[in-house]
């Protein structure tokens, strides 16, 4: 089987896409769409996983929708066949969350709906309209990626144990990291807690640490110091 | 993905008759839907999103048992204090299957319609699976077929249109079906109940039928009879990494104590059939003993009699007998204390 590529985008394209955005009151120096169209990259669609859903795809069933993403709703028109994240990656600028096997068997693209971590792309974007979305972006308490000064505590806590090495995975551990402390704080079990006869609001051992970020892989393996990031957060707030 | 309409159903009615249109699906958390759909092995022309259904409540029946809503999430099922206490089976089951992201999105009701994880029926590109292609024979069976079943396929070659050696892969599954629950469904002609055992069906000869639900049917509760093993559960899952991997086999254990004796006694084995295995007999043998490993090991034989294993997985019927003395063994010790293997 051959993989479809997404088709390039041609100037007029991309200035009416990011006319598009801008009315949605997102802002940009350089979309990552011009960039590839000025870096001249062919086969872009593989390169920044655009999704399988080529714009002349008969049948195509575009329709109205608005999310609402960190606080803030956006309309937007999307076809029904769009995953919350191809809609956050592609249509909103939202990178942050990231596609890795797009099957949800990674957690790279762990996102908060109503404060419950989900794999977003395995959420159709028309199924999470109405839903409050958190995202890695909605974190911080200062939504500027230059400003450091106000970080989430998970946020700097990876920082400052060093819990990650290419950093692919990091939106979604972080994100699975906030959720994972919240259960635990309302008393939620693993199996771990069965296990080990701790089902009576379990505390956070490492062995509970790794069974419930058990969802987010990384490659790279920075496993020991994402536990110690989360390790030290719930023993400054326990 | 192929094209769809979506919907949105705000009521039971109406989704059941949404759902009677010709190749709509119910959406509910879309774990496994949305990701056959990605793989070009469903193809809905509509999706009636349930989201949005009353369907949500876990509440006690009037027999004492308990009566769960379709669209429970799994966490929320699993971490219920109704479920950790009094079917503290259930609940290990539940959290040992996926991971928490997937837990928060996956619903009771579609966890029991979940498919076959085996890899010649989700790859299109392996053009023989009859449950895929009705008619196009079985690529497991000379396959790699490690995560394949030992009890109740059917096997008659390669290019047989009733050839099916798929699993069925839920771990939520198994410990309903130790528990003797039953399915609740509504369809256009009415409501029906199914006991548990009846409602997924090994391969026999249309084995691109997964369970007795008819096409118009939605599943709107399971129900859990009053409980018996409060106090001596083991959901054991043997896998290839610890968490986040799907059963090689899966013990659902349950005992029921009375004076030092057993009195009676669930057992279901996962990952090894297109449905969870379950013998009466295996669970009588257990009646008015104490328990202990021969009595186990001639419940394990019981349950896995006539099991027949492929190039790559026979390794599974001495493994799901031990898996059976192991998992009563540690249901009879009891749930309250450490069970660390």
């Amino acid at each position: 089987m051959s993989i479809p590529f997404g088709n390039e985008p041609d100037a007029d394209e991309i200035e009416q896409e990011e006319k598009d955005l801008e009315k949605n009151g997102l802002h940009f120096e350089l979309s990552r769409r011009r960039f590839v169209q000025a870096a001249g990259v062919i086969s872009a669609g593989v390169a920044v996983g655009l999704p399988n859903v080529a714009a002349e795809t008969p049948g195509s069933r575009t329709q109205a929708i608005t999310l609402k993403v960190n606080g803030q709703s956006m309309a937007l028109s999307l076809d029904t066949r769009t995953s919350l994240l191809d809609a956050l990656r592609e249509s909103m600028d939202l990178t942050g969350s990231k596609k890795g096997c797009d099957h949800g068997q990674c957690g790279a693209c762990t996102v908060l709906i109503d404060g419950r971590r989900v794999n977003s792309c395995l959420t159709l974007a028309f199924a999470a309209e109405g839903s409050e979305i958190t995202t890695i972006e909605g974190l911080a308490k200062n939504s500027d990626p230059k400003d450091a000064s106000e970080l989430h505590p998970m946020q700097a806590a990876f920082l400052e144990h060093d819990g990650y090495q290419c950093g692919y995975c990091t939106p979604g551990q972080i994100c699975s990291a906030v959720a994972a402390v919240e259960e635990q704080k309302r008393g939620t079990l693993s199996i771990v807690s069965f296990h080990t006869g701790k089902t009576e609001h379990p505390e956070m051992t490492d062995e509970e640490i790794k069974e419930r970020m058990s969802g987010n892989i990384c490659r790279c393996g920075a496993y020991p110091n994402i536990v110690a990031a989360v390790r030290a957060l719930v023993g400054a707030s326990a | 993905m192929k094209s769809f309409s979506y919907q949105r159903a705000t009521a039971t009615e109406g989704a059941i008759q949404a759902g009677t249109m010709r190749g709509a699906k119910f959406l509910a958390g879309g774990t496994n839907l949305v990701d056959l759909m990605k793989y070009g092995v469903e193809s809905p022309t509509t999706l009636v999103d349930i989201n949005h259904l009353e369907l949500k409540e876990i509440v006690v029946s009037p027999d004492g048992g308990v009566r769960v809503g379709a669209l429970v999430k799994n966490s929320d099922l699993a971490d219920h204090s109704l479920i950790k206490t009094q079917y503290p089976l259930l609940s290990q089951a539940l959290l040992s299957g996926a991971s928490p992201q997937l837990r928060n999105m996956a619903t009771t009701g579609g966890n029991l319609l979940q498919r076959t994880r085996c890899y010649y029926f989700s790859d299109i590109s392996f053009p023989a699976c009859n449950k895929r292609d009705p008619g196009s024979g079985c690529a497991a069976i000379k396959g790699y077929n490690r995560i394949h079943a030992i009890l109740g396929q059917t096997d008659k070659g390669t290019t047989s249109g009733e050839s099916c050696i798929a699993t069925n892969p839920s771990d939520m599954n198994v410990a309903m079906s130790a528990l003797g629950a039953k399915v609740e469904v509504e369809g256009p002609k009415g409501k029906r109940t199914i006991p548990f055992t009846e409602f997924h069906k090994l391969p026999g000869s249309t084995p691109w039928l997964d369970t007795t639900l008819r096409q118009d049917e939605l599943i709107v509760a399971v129900t859990l009879p009053p409980a018996r093993f409060a106090k001596n559960a083991y959901y054991l899952k043997i896998r290839d990494r610890n968490s986040y991997a799907f059963a090689l086999i899966s013990v659902a254990a349950g005992l029921e104590l009375d004076g030092g004796l057993i009195k009676s006694a669930g057992l279901a084995l996962g990952g090894v059939a297109l449905k969870p295995w379950r013998e009466t007999e295996a669970e009588k043998v257990l009646a008015g003993k104490p328990g202990g490993p021969e009595a186990f090991r001639q419940a394990a034989e019981i349950l896995l009699h006539g099991a027949k294993g492929y190039e790559h997985n026979t390794f599974k019927i001495e493994l799901a007998k031990q898996g059976v003395v192991r998992a009563l063994s540690l249901a009879l010790r009891g749930t309250t204390e450490g069970m660390q293997a």
